[in-house]
């Protein structure tokens, strides 16, 4: 089985809008993608502090189970039972010694080692599975799993390159970063967005949307594109990092970019209450935007103070989900905690400068769903051809690098095609 | 909150939680959002959660007003700035539930479900969950110094603009 893309151009600056609406295409980047050669979130360990604790993620559209066993180690598994292919764990997160689908009670480890079967020896001497049954050889697949200063990554493929290479400089950097001093998760926000995932992990690599589509930013100054900053990349330029650092511009500068900029106006208007403007010095790097992405489907974010992960979770052809997990760490106050909380308004499924994410990806898919064979985004904002890192942030190349890794790992990669 | 022996509510409590109520659902549908955040107190504390943070025992937000200058902030934000799925709302809020009185607060709770219909007529159930309330009653006037809006549907469709 495969599939053929007659790429317009070799350096991605043209998508062909079908990508988007293929069951096989969908299909495929499952097999060749989530279940390949590479690293993908899973969770936070902070969510699995405890021995015997639990939570259930995704990998693509395949459902797996993090643990942290009563040695303290990390496991992660898939969530499907070794006897009918059932939901073994049904619960989002817990703290179990065990772990048994409802079905048969067939039993499973922390470790994801299938460990009972009821009757396996049959009934008085009758029934039962044969002798020579083998519950190891059906155990559930088990990934792979590190645990990167606190952030989980799993993968499938005994292949795939060390979590520090895939990273890469940046990557790596900015999880060290992130996660310099214990966390406390705050909670969880989910969103439904009816598009194809790809059309959010290019959103996280489109910096020349944030200060359009999100006016918010524009209008109070919280983002914008004239703020000092830019876009970094790594070596494949599959993953990239948009960011920016606080009052690195003026107003003035400002007004002047956006002069004549149809629905966006500096000015305009003023919050009565500003504490959702306030920034609290908290990184050495002085960004107050900070956003690495990674390959194919998380990121995690600093936008002022609050901090967080996103992790896209492809449902079908159609629809993901975006689970969002919002974090502090544990030496905040009671004030600071009170305050990420406050700038959460920010982002999630309601934020003001995050809501018209779900608008924009809906009406990307809706129309391009029925356009004609041949039809392709155009993707030439900040240049065409090799693909560069930039200091601005009016820039879509982190879009072709996206396209150029997925394109390598699906095998359909043009003549000379950019990497 | 819960377990609460149902007792004997003072008629002029419970007719003015009613009108309050159908007032929240009806000024929020009807787009008179200004008239919604006026049915707080300035003083107010609006949030609204979802069911799975809250039976965690987490604090995250999806919104946090905490006055109501900020409930208006948002209502001019969503009116010039924001950019949303364009929608009607309708909110169906069942009955009202009191609790009696904390720090001088009826503590009220009531179910709603809130559908959103586009504006070529298709409907699609958008949140279900409860509002848990703490009124304040002043000349026979109800007036919502804390909601916490508790959504079951915490896989929120599409984006979430206008209040719930």
């Amino acid at each position: 089985m495969g599939f053929q893309v007659n790429w317009e151009r070799n350096d991605y600056s043209r998508i062909p809008h079908w990508l988007y609406h293929d069951d096989e295409v969908y299909r495929l980047e499952m097999e060749r993608i989530f279940r390949g050669p590479l690293w993908h979130y899973l969770c936070l360990e902070a969510e699995v502090r405890q021995p015997g604790d639990f939570r259930t993620t995704w990998v693509g559209d395949t459902p797996v189970v993090v643990t942290r066993d009563k040695k303290d180690e990390l496991h992660a598994w898939v969530n499907r039972c070794s006897h009918r292919g059932a939901t073994i764990v049904r619960q989002v997160h817990g703290n179990s010694a065990d772990h048994v689908c409802i079905y048969h009670r067939w039993c499973y480890s922390p470790s994801g080692d299938l460990t009972g079967i009821p009757f396996r020896r049959g009934l008085k001497g009758e029934g039962g599975m044969p002798a020579d049954f083998s519950p190891a050889s059906v155990s559930p697949k088990k990934l792979r799993l590190v645990n990167f200063h606190g952030v989980l990554f799993g993968t499938f493929s005994e292949q795939c390159e060390s979590i520090e290479d895939f990273l890469g400089e940046f990557g790596t950097g900015m999880i060290r970063r992130f996660m310099h001093k214990p966390v406390r998760v705050l909670g969880y926000s989910r969103q439904l967005i009816y598009g194809n995932w790809k059309l959010y992990a290019e959103n996280l690599r489109d910096t020349y949307h944030a200060s359009l589509l999100h006016e918010f930013f524009v209008t109070y100054g919280v983002d914008r594109a004239t703020q000092k900053g830019g876009v970094k990349m790594d070596a494949r330029h599959r993953h990239n990092m948009n960011h920016a650092y606080a009052a690195s511009d003026t107003q003035d500068e400002a007004r002047a970019a956006y002069a004549g900029t149809a629905g966006v106006e500096l000015d305009r208007m003023k919050l009565r209450d500003t504490k959702l403007l306030q920034y609290i010095p908290e990184f050495e790097d002085g960004m107050n935007l900070a956003a690495p992405t990674f390959f194919p489907s998380s990121i995690i974010i600093q936008a002022n103070n609050t901090l967080g992960t996103r992790h896209i979770r492809p449902k079908g052809v159609n629809q993901l989900e975006v689970f969002q997990t919002l974090f502090g760490y544990e030496d905040d106050t009671p004030e600071m905690t009170r305050h990420r909380l406050i700038l959460a308004n920010l982002v999630g499924p309601a934020g003001l400068v995050s809501m018209e994410d779900g608008e924009a990806i809906e009406l990307a898919h809706r129309t391009s769903g029925s356009a004609p064979a041949g039809s392709a985004s155009v993707v030439e904002m900040g240049g065409r051809g090799p693909l560069r890192d930039l200091a601005h942030r009016v820039t879509e190349t982190p879009i072709r690098g996206f396209w150029s890794y997925w394109s390598e790992l699906m095998g359909v990669e043009p003549e000379g095609g950019v990497r | 909150m819960s377990s609460a022996a149902v007792t004997a509510i003072p008629r002029e409590v419970r007719d003015a939680t009613f009108d309050l109520l159908a007032e929240y659902g009806m000024a929020i549908d009807q787009d008179r959002l200004e008239d919604w955040a006026a049915l707080f107190t300035p003083d107010c504390d609006y949030r609204v959660i979802s069911r799975e943070n809250e039976e965690q025992g987490l604090p995250n937000i999806m919104i946090w007003c905490d006055n109501r200058d900020m409930l208006l902030d948002r209502i001019e934000s969503y009116r010039h700035v924001n950019e949303y799925n364009l929608h009607w709302d309708r909110h169906v809020i069942g009955p009202p539930r009191h609790f009696g009185q904390v720090d001088g607060l009826w503590q009220v709770e009531a179910a709603y479900s809130a559908f959103q219909t586009t504006l070529e007529g298709e409907t699609r159930l958008f949140s279900v969950g409860r509002y848990r309330l703490g009124l304040r009653f002043e000349d026979g006037v109800a007036r919502i110094r804390t909601a916490v809006v508790v959504a079951d549907t915490g896989l929120i469709p599409t984006l979430l603009a206008t209040p719930l």
